[in-house]
């Protein structure tokens, strides 16, 4: 894990300030989210204060200030999911595994992230866990999925 | 003066680069700002100061426009008018507006606008901001539910301080202004100067106030409670009393502390003397017996602890000595409890600041002494004006006191310590004198009076030319900094204060005070210096009784224990 931060500091060393977002785009790619010290490397690296790299990178949808779950789930909060209820589902979601959106279950088991559209519209409302496609959810039905994959856990 | 343009039908000249802004300013026309702080580039967040600009028929933010040949604009017609107001309304709309309980009730700049721009209905109805006091700051408290989100504290922060403490996080209505990591203000590399409160047009960021514990100590008979004003006070709380700015209140001051209880009143411009003998005798040490130079003043404790955060490689550059509040606080609970016959427990000690990272100061861990702090509380200007009216005091009705003995003569360099530029001066008084034997011949330096933001000289000390300079907003130290990093520095002597125009504008100041009225208190100062005899520090005759009777000279074995400290680096978030 460290060494490959190491090697996109290394990278970056001779770099501007204009490379910041490409350098948090690699480092989230290696380490699937953007830690506390991965930020104050990036800023010792660039000379870019932390409390601006920590404004930049939470503007953006595409970072995530925790690692992913085991199970990363997706929900998708285009038009058509919201047109179908999909608030509704996200809401369902966050209850029932009592975390928020962008953030991870205590047990490292599941994450959420909300996506603009993952196009498919016609599956409204979809959520998307791990790269499973789960059409038309709704409360009831999402309870069931969240259910099954932590069966496959304590099985 | 070469552009032509027509401002609310007139005809008027402009030069090139000019926003519309400042056109107006210079023309007696008020345009209402939120965002805009003269000091940094206008970033046209607020949209307050929207402008009719007749030849494309829409509205322009006059603070980030620049003046173009045959503009036609309109400052105040109908349609900016409602435009304005809307913007108060939209902003009225989440915000808290418990102004009763507000800590800026009938000083905020949002709750002008609201009255002057007319708004006298709830139009628009929104879900009230709920977001969590931050109170981990030493010195201040931040309110981000009373937050607008104009952006000027992120902007003093990062541009006259060069400190970048907080920035705009998340996006769109999720937006706010916190610390990296949304952490609390301790975490990161807050140096408590307060600019940030200076610049807020709302309640949102403000000082910790100490009332409580200083009115109960006021009250406690077995308490000796002890009062030390900063340099500037005397001349910085005038407006506040209804007195012409730069007004110099001494008398009165000390008349109305005693009138609150206070039993002992001294001048911190005593202890200012005290540093500069101190501070001097290190420099002159350094230059002749080969110590790290250049050498940084260390009388600002929010430049102390960019130091310690910044460039912690260099603190052994930093004067050892203590600040002028620090050295007081010392000197009360050890020389004068002792003259007094009285237990430092005994002892309540209270500094009256310019500054709010002088809170900070006064709470660090080698500012105590068997457990007890040497300053136990530390009032900002602002709150001593509050103070007077806790107490019902007319202070106009007072006649004029003098200062307590033993530690209240001052020179007049312990007083211009109140300006950028003063300590350094009073310092090379000083410095001149310890090194020849003689005095200056002219005590001026103009070189180093003003506002700019870095001012470089030498001086002929002896045979020595002695290379100085004045830092005041630290942005500006940066490439001191730089220069003393890469050892191409070729200067001896460095005062740096953080903020710009040093403490007479402090963090502790009283808040929206015009520029003008910085200015006339620099003036009330440098005028106290022309005008009374005793000019330095050296010549102060309570300096020469205190190193006579208790310190023997500067830079003694008590000297180091009572009026000097050490500095560590700081692990922050930078």
């Amino acid at each position: 894990m460290d060494s490959s931060l190491d090697l996109i500091i290394e990278n970056y060393k001779s770099s501007g300030k204009d490379a910041l977002i490409p350098m948090l785009q690699e480092i989230q790619e290696a380490e699937g989210f953007l830690s506390e010290a991965a930020i104050v490397k990036t800023g010792q690296t660039l000379h870019i204060p932390t409390s601006k790299i920590f404004g930049v990178a939470t503007f953006y949808n595409q970072f995530r200030f925790e690692p992913k779950g085991k199970y990363h789930v997706q929900i998708c909060r285009g038009t058509a999911c919201h047109v179908l209820g999909s608030a509704t589902v996200l809401s369902e979601i966050e209850k029932h595994l009592k975390a928020k959106a962008g953030s991870t279950t205590r047990d490292g088991l599941f994450s959420i992230e909300v996506v603009a559209c993952i196009g498919a519209c016609g599956l409204a409302p979809v959520v998307c866990i791990n790269g499973e496609f789960h059409a038309k959810v709704t409360a009831a039905s999402l309870k069931e999925i969240l259910e099954s994959y932590k069966a496959k856990e304590e099985a | 003066m070469n552009i032509n343009l027509e401002i609310n039908n007139k005809l008027v000249t402009a030069n090139k680069g000019e926003t519309i802004l400042e056109v107006c300013k210079r023309l007696g026309i008020n345009i209402p700002t939120l965002c805009h702080i003269k000091e940094t580039f206008p970033t046209g967040a607020c949209r307050m100061c929207v402008v009719e600009h007749l030849n494309s028929g829409k509205l322009i933010t006059s603070c980030s426009y620049p003046v173009e040949e045959g503009m036609k604009i309109l400052t105040h017609s109908n349609r900016v008018a409602e435009s304005r107001k809307v913007i108060v309304e939209l902003l009225l709309s989440n915000h808290p507006d418990d102004c009763l309980y507000c800590v800026r009730n009938m000083n905020c700049e949002l709750q002008s606008l609201s009255a002057d721009l007319g708004v006298r209905e709830r139009r628009v109805m929104g879900v009230k901001n709920l977001k969590n006091l931050d109170h981990t700051g030493a010195s201040l408290v931040r309110d981000p539910a009373k937050c607008i989100l104009c952006g000027r504290c992120v902007d003093a922060c990062d541009r006259i301080m060069g400190v970048n403490a907080i920035d705009f996080i998340n996006r769109g209505s999720n937006a706010e202004i916190a610390v990296a990591f949304n952490k609390g203000l301790n975490t990161s590399s807050c140096i408590n100067c307060g600019r940030c409160i200076m610049v807020c047009p709302t309640g949102a960021l403000y000082e910790k106030n100490h009332y409580a514990q200083i009115m109960e100590a006021l009250d406690n008979p077995k308490k000796h409670v002890v009062v030390q004003y900063a340099p500037s006070i005397s001349v910085t709380m005038a407006e506040e009393i209804g007195l012409p700015a730069g007004t110099d209140v001494y008398g009165l001051l000390n008349a109305s502390l005693r009138k609150m209880g206070f039993n002992t009143v001294f001048d911190g411009a005593f202890t200012a003397d005290l540093t500069i003998m101190e501070e001097g005798s290190e420099l002159i040490q350094r230059l002749t017996e080969g110590g790290q130079l250049p050498m940084f003043t260390s009388c600002c404790p929010a430049w102390v602890k960019y130091m310690e955060e910044f460039a912690p490689e260099l603190l052994s550059h930093l004067s050892s000595a203590k600040s002028p509040m620090q050295m007081m606080g010392a000197m009360i609970k050890t020389y004068w409890a002792e003259k007094k016959g009285l237990d430092p427990r005994d002892i309540y000690s209270v500094g009256i600041m310019p500054c709010i990272a002088k809170k900070f100061e006064a709470q660090r861990s080698e500012m105590t002494r068997h457990g007890l702090s040497d300053v136990d509380a530390v009032l900002t200007t602002r709150e001593l004006v509050g103070l007077l009216k806790i107490y019902g005091i007319d202070i106009h009705s007072l006649e004029p006191e003098s200062v307590d003995s033993l530690m209240g003569q001052r020179s007049t360099a312990g007083k211009i310590f109140g300006a950028a530029g003063g300590v350094m001066e009073a310092a090379v008084r000083s410095a001149h004198k310890l090194v020849t034997g003689e005095e200056m011949s002219n005590l001026r330096i103009e070189e180093l009076r003003g506002f700019a933001p870095v001012k470089r000289t030498t001086v002929r000390i002896g045979d020595i030319d002695l290379n100085i300079a004045a830092v005041n907003g630290l942005a500006g130290v940066k490439e001191i900094i730089e220069e003393v990093r890469s050892g191409k520095s070729d200067l001896h002597f460095i005062e740096v204060m953080a903020c710009p125009g040093g403490c007479i504008n402090g963090g502790g100041q009283p808040l929206t005070v015009k520029e003008e009225n910085i200015r006339k208190r620099m003036a009330s100062l440098y005028s106290i210096d022309a005008t009374e005899t005793i000019r330095t520090s050296h010549n102060n005759p309570e300096i020469q009784k205190i190193y006579d009777e208790y310190l023997g000279e500067p830079l003694s074995e008590k000297s180091h224990h009572l009026l000097h400290t050490h500095y560590e680096k700081r692990d922050v978030l930078i």
